[in-house]
């Protein structure tokens, strides 16, 4: 296996520091020659394959598995099962903090959703372990499945999202609807949709007595080591994962799931290590999906186009034995300035695994029917699409009232509306046509996401050799993280990103929190931040108090890192190595560790969003029916920039999601069994390349003083956001047909003729 | 998996022999197969390779102008054989508008023949089925069935035949060649698939041991090369199995439509081949009008199955399309986007 070192970057152009340079991903060769070592690439000797069975009913209990024919099979080793498991340490039904949600490991026959694991076979062979599997030829007894936003009995639930209250307010919603020249009352539906990552979930799981070494993509680490250590009762200290690499997970690897749980359980069982990947399908169930939702919204509008009152509530769904709700409705809270607010959800069980975080959970659902309503507001006052946003363009976070920390929206507006052409649409929808004949449409959406923080810890160490090193546990998903934050501790270290060894992936490291949110890099850099300056200071104290050094007495001056060497900030011509400093003292490294955390005081005064404007071509069949996005062009707000490479490329990523959105995604379920029809990606559609147009991204230069020190925001979330609204207005402009079920489909644009 | 035996015979007789023991299937490229296997929908006790029989992966116009395709020429092969594409445009573009490259690379125009319904309650083995286990039943008929049959369907199976190839290969009048415990035999393409009525388990009119060697373009076929066209309706521009799905073919002299092809696909268990639209069509000028009276007949028979009454519009209008293409004249090249609504689009970079 080849070593995973990462030091060694490829030359690129560098045109001063680290922050803002478009560094290729710094990993991205190791993947390209398929050397970069994913969970499932590992084989410890003496390694078994499991594989789990899961159920094909949706409801009900297991009454019977045939474990001797499965055991009778060559190369099948054990069955686990409820009456054959290792005992946890505690009950997986206990939530024991709001981030454990419920997971299926056998506890008990019963079967609360279809592909619910219900037993575990281990084999010599993954294919012994599959035909295994398939010998345990389960029955059933079946209770009907509830399926559907109309299942069973709607309640309030306490709280959406990650406690978010489940209703807002400001102002008399029904005066603000009774006074209006124009209203909109409008229900939009969302499908459930699937993480779907490249990668399986996969876990490679191996004892030692009571030592734990684990091989797991997470977007966890700390999370899921501590609730591993939870389950099984061992120290955290005895559990050790390495993810150096996640072939995507969007939130869905983020909290420890049942299957990865299953997995160490059988490495338990048997005394070997075990593997346990999932089949494509069986991602279909336990380990999180977008719920679908029904949302009404009713928005009222005076003679001038300005909002009157805005009114989002969402229907969506949780599982019959957890909670998570996707707060749909909250993407009204900070776009557009209304005197009147409203925002509510309600709910149904239904027999699915747990909804979860889905990239945009929330945002991306709330913001395809609020964008669409938004749409049809404008055109019912006549004006057009952007100048309806800005007349109603939110100048202070619309329900809180507190000024934004930093919102360059009206840049985003101006830059993407210009390079996109946007003056040349026409207000009519069906007006225009390209050469073959095809409706042309133009729409668009305002995209934003929170910018979010969570806490992280990081290590700095500079060496005698003068190279530096930066420790933090940090998770890349795809998204470059292994590029990014090594170019912030570059810089941090005051040292060429060759010179600095970053770690990362790794649970022996410093917490960099969960990967998530849209918050990692900011999270994460922020850490890297103050280790970096935290070290820094130590070899400054080094020097500035050795009468040997140059830099003796500059204390009050102060000093600045710089390409390996200190220097005085009041007269950079004075200044020595690392290697200088360090020798002199005789030290072989200096080490130091910072943390990175949100500012309180900081977001209780200011509003703290990512925005963008996403802006959109498609061109619609005028018989056939058929939709192909032509082009789109986004235009983000997102504070810093660490990389314009990565970052446009993440922000590609979530416009072409939010075309997935509006035009492709939606897992079919059973009206009767409630089982996933399509739970394959032949089936279950995603964009393929040449569903994808040409794509354009600008960056929105914005300083944001208040975020965090890097003035970061996070950009792995927004791009969906506005994309989904932006390709659905374009239908409509394309066609005059207003379709508010999502996916739009093609039978959807026939009814025009 | 299942443990199965695999075979590799030397000879087609050898392979005859092997395939028509009890739970033997040929294995081709496998495209289909082995995700069937993967997902415990076929479960076979042998896989007899054929792949390395020789003979069988050639293009060969034999005298009397027929065209001979030996059923292990890959698909992507065939449709980028520069003769081929030119003298039947409809068929190559069908092929390219099907899977993906990777898919196409592999392959086989046996395999593409025979590959199953993509119905989704035929795959998911806790779904009653009658075409995977007979008697069981149709779960599809009051599921999720908004891309089902329209024509042709029982009660017994809603299924659609999935191939985009086998739609203009139908259309003109392809003949497939078999060697069979019997020896050697052949029929029309239209005959090879079984409409489902009380029997859906039997997709095709073969016995065990048949092997399907070679496909057949007789000499008409070439005569509608000027004016020839696959047009394909999806829910995405490429990898996805048509909606609905039309090839037109059309022989036009002095202005008039001296013959015309049509068959459809996605729309039945099997290549619909629209004889009466075809005699409507023949002797009359190519005209809007004359596409739309072509469309009504070749529908006429249709009825939803579920929740699908849209295609048998959609078909109709498709059917308008594809004619009205086939009159302009095929492309002097294949289309970057073939057989899509997107074809004209200038600009378009994909396959």
């Amino acid at each position: 296996m080849p070593e995973l070192n990462l030091t060694s970057a490829p030359a690129h152009l560098r045109h001063g520091s680290n922050i803002g340079q478009p560094l290729t991903r710094r990993d991205g060769i190791l993947k390209v020659k398929g050397q970069a070592t994913y969970a499932a690439d590992n084989h410890p000797p003496g390694m078994l394959f499991a594989v789990m069975a899961v159920s094909s009913i949706a409801h009900g209990r297991v009454t019977s598995l045939d474990v001797a024919a499965a055991k009778r099979h060559p190369g099948v080793v054990d069955v686990m099962t409820p009456d054959h498991k290792p005992q946890l340490a505690i009950d997986p039904e206990i939530k024991t903090n709001p981030f454990v949600f419920r997971m299926e490991v056998l506890q008990s026959n019963e079967v609360r959703y279809a592909n619910q694991p219900i037993a575990v076979v281990i084999a010599e062979t993954l294919e012994a372990a599959t035909e295994g599997a398939v010998l345990l030829a389960p029955r059933y007894e079946a209770q009907p499945a509830l399926v559907g936003l109309d299942a069973g009995t709607s309640y309030v639930p306490p709280v959406v999202g990650v406690g978010n209250p489940t209703e807002n307010h400001l102002g008399d919603v029904e005066a603000g609807l009774a006074s209006a020249d124009k209203q909109i009352d409008a229900i939009y539906e969302t499908p459930p949709q699937y993480h779907n990552a490249m990668e399986p979930h996969a876990i490679v799981a191996a004892w030692d007595g009571d030592s734990l070494q684990i091989d797991m993509p997470t977007q966890g680490l700390m999370l899921s080591l501590g609730r591993i250590a939870e389950l099984f009762g061992i120290a955290p200290d005895k559990i050790h994962i390495r993810s150096p690499f996640l072939g995507g997970g969007f939130g869905s690897k983020g909290l420890m799931s049942g299957p990865p749980t299953l997995g160490i359980m059988a490495a338990k069982l048997v005394g070997k290590p075990v593997k346990l990947v999932l089949r494509r399908e069986q991602m279909y169930g336990p380990v999180g999906h977008r719920a679908p939702t029904r949302q009404r919204l009713r928005i009222g509008a005076d003679g001038e186009g300005r909002l009157t009152a805005l009114d989002h509530h969402a229907r969506t769904v949780s599982s019959t034995f957890d909670d998570f709700y996707e707060p749909a409705a909250d993407a009204s809270h900070t776009l557009y300035a209304s005197p009147a607010i409203r925002t509510s959800h309600d709910a149904v069980r239904v027999n699915t695994g747990t909804p979860l975080f889905m990239r945009a959970p929330g945002e991306a659902t709330g913001s395809i029917a609020l964008e669409s309503a938004i749409d049809e507001m404008a055109w019912a006052c006549g004006i057009d699409p952007l100048a309806f946003r800005l007349k109603n363009y939110a100048e202070v976070e619309p329900i809180t009232g507190r000024p934004f920390s930093s919102k360059a929206l009206r840049a985003c507006y101006d830059q993407g509306a210009a390079r996109f052409g946007w003056a040349k649409r026409s207000l009519q929808p069906g007006q225009m046509r390209d050469d073959a004949g095809l409706l042309v449409g133009w729409g668009m959406g305002t995209a934003t996401f929170p910018a979010l923080m969570f806490q992280a810890e990081a290590r700095a160490v500079i060496r005698l050799d003068g190279s530096g090193a930066m420790e933090i546990g940090a998770h890349d998903m795809g998204q470059g993280a292994w590029t990014a934050l090594a170019q912030i501790a570059a810089d941090e270290l005051g040292l060429d990103i060759d010179r600095v060894e970053f770690k990362a992936g790794s649970s022996d490291l410093p917490d960099a929190g969960i990967a998530g949110g849209s918050a990692h890099t900011a999270t994460a850099g922020a850490a890297i931040h103050s280790a970096g300056a935290a070290v820094i200071a130590k070899l400054a104290d080094l020097a500035t108090n050795d009468e040997r050094s140059p830099l003796f007495g500059a204390g009050n001056a102060g000093v600045i890192a710089r390409n390996g060497r200190l220097i005085r900030r009041d007269d950079e011509s004075r200044g020595e190595s690392y290697v200088e400093i360090l020798a002199r003292a005789r030290i072989v490294e200096i080490e130091a560790r910072g943390t990175g955390a949100p500012n309180p005081a900081a977001m209780e005064e200011y509003a703290m969003h990512a925005h963008g404007a996403v802006f959109a071509e498609v061109k619609v069949d005028p018989e056939l029916g058929q939709v192909r996005v032509t082009r789109m062009v986004g235009a983000f707000a997102a504070g810093r920039i660490v990389n314009p490479h990565l970052v446009k490329s993440q922000l590609f990523g979530g416009m072409i999601w939010g075309m997935s959105f509006a035009l492709h995604e939606e897992a079919i379920t059973d009206r009767r069994s409630g089982r996933i029809m399509n739970a394959n990606l032949g089936e279950y559609h995603i964009p393929v390349n040449a569903d994808v147009p040409p794509l354009d991204v600008i960056t929105v230069e914005e300083h944001d003083p208040h975020v965090n020190a890097l003035g970061i925001k996070g950009v792995g979330e927004i791009g969906i956001t506005g994309s989904a609204g932006a390709v659905a207005n374009a239908v409509w402009h394309a066609t005059g047909v207003r379709v508010r079920r999502f996916p739009i489909r093609i039978e959807d644009l026939l009814a025009q003729r | 998996m299942k443990q199965f035996d695999y075979v590799r015979p030397a000879t087609v007789t050898e392979a005859v022999a092997a395939a028509a023991q009890p739970g033997a299937v040929y294995l081709a490229a496998g495209t289909n197969l082995l995700d069937l296997m993967k997902g415990g929908v076929s479960r076979p006790d042998r896989l007899v390779d054929v792949t390395h029989l020789g003979g069988l992966d050639q293009i060969e116009t034999l005298a009397d102008g027929s065209l001979r395709i030996g059923a292990l020429v890959s698909n992507a092969d065939l449709a980028h054989d520069a003769d081929f594409a030119k003298s039947y445009p409809a068929v190559a573009e069908a092929l390219l508008s099907g899977a993906s490259a990777q898919l196409r690379n592999a392959a086989t125009v046996g395999g593409n023949l025979l590959q199953r319904t993509r119905c989704a309650y035929f795959y998911d083995t806790a779904s009653r089925c009658n075409k995977r286990e007979a008697g069981t039943g149709c779960d599809a008929r009051e599921g999720e069935n908004r891309t089902h049959s329209v024509l042709g369907w029982s009660e017994s199976c809603i299924a659609t035949h999935p191939s985009d190839f086998c739609v203009p290969l139908v259309a003109l009048d392809a003949v497939i060649e078999i060697e069979g415990k019997h020896g050697r035999r052949e029929i029309a393409l239209d005959e090879l698939h079984r409409l489902p009525g009380n029997t859906p388990e039997r997709d095709a009119a073969l016995e065990p041991g048949d092997l399907i060697v070679a496909v057949r373009l007789p000499p008409s076929a070439r005569g509608f090369a000027a004016h020839a066209r696959y047009l394909k309706v999806r829910e995405r521009t490429s990898y996805a199995f048509a909606v609905v799905s039309a090839a037109s073919a059309l022989r036009i002299e002095n202005g008039k439509i001296a013959e015309a092809r049509l068959a459809l696909g996605g729309v039945a268990a099997k290549p619909w081949r629209a004889r009466a639209a075809e005699d409507v069509l023949r002797g009359v000028a190519p005209t809007a009008d004359a596409f739309q009276e072509a469309a009504w007949r070749a529908l006429t028979d249709a009825k939803p199955s579920g929740d699908n009454a849209f295609k048998i519009e959609l078909a109709r209008r498709i059917v308008v399309r594809a004619l009205t293409l086939a009159a302009a004249g095929t492309p002097a090249r294949i289309p970057a986007l073939p057989a899509s609504p997107f074809a004209s689009t200038s600009g378009a970079i994909h396959a």
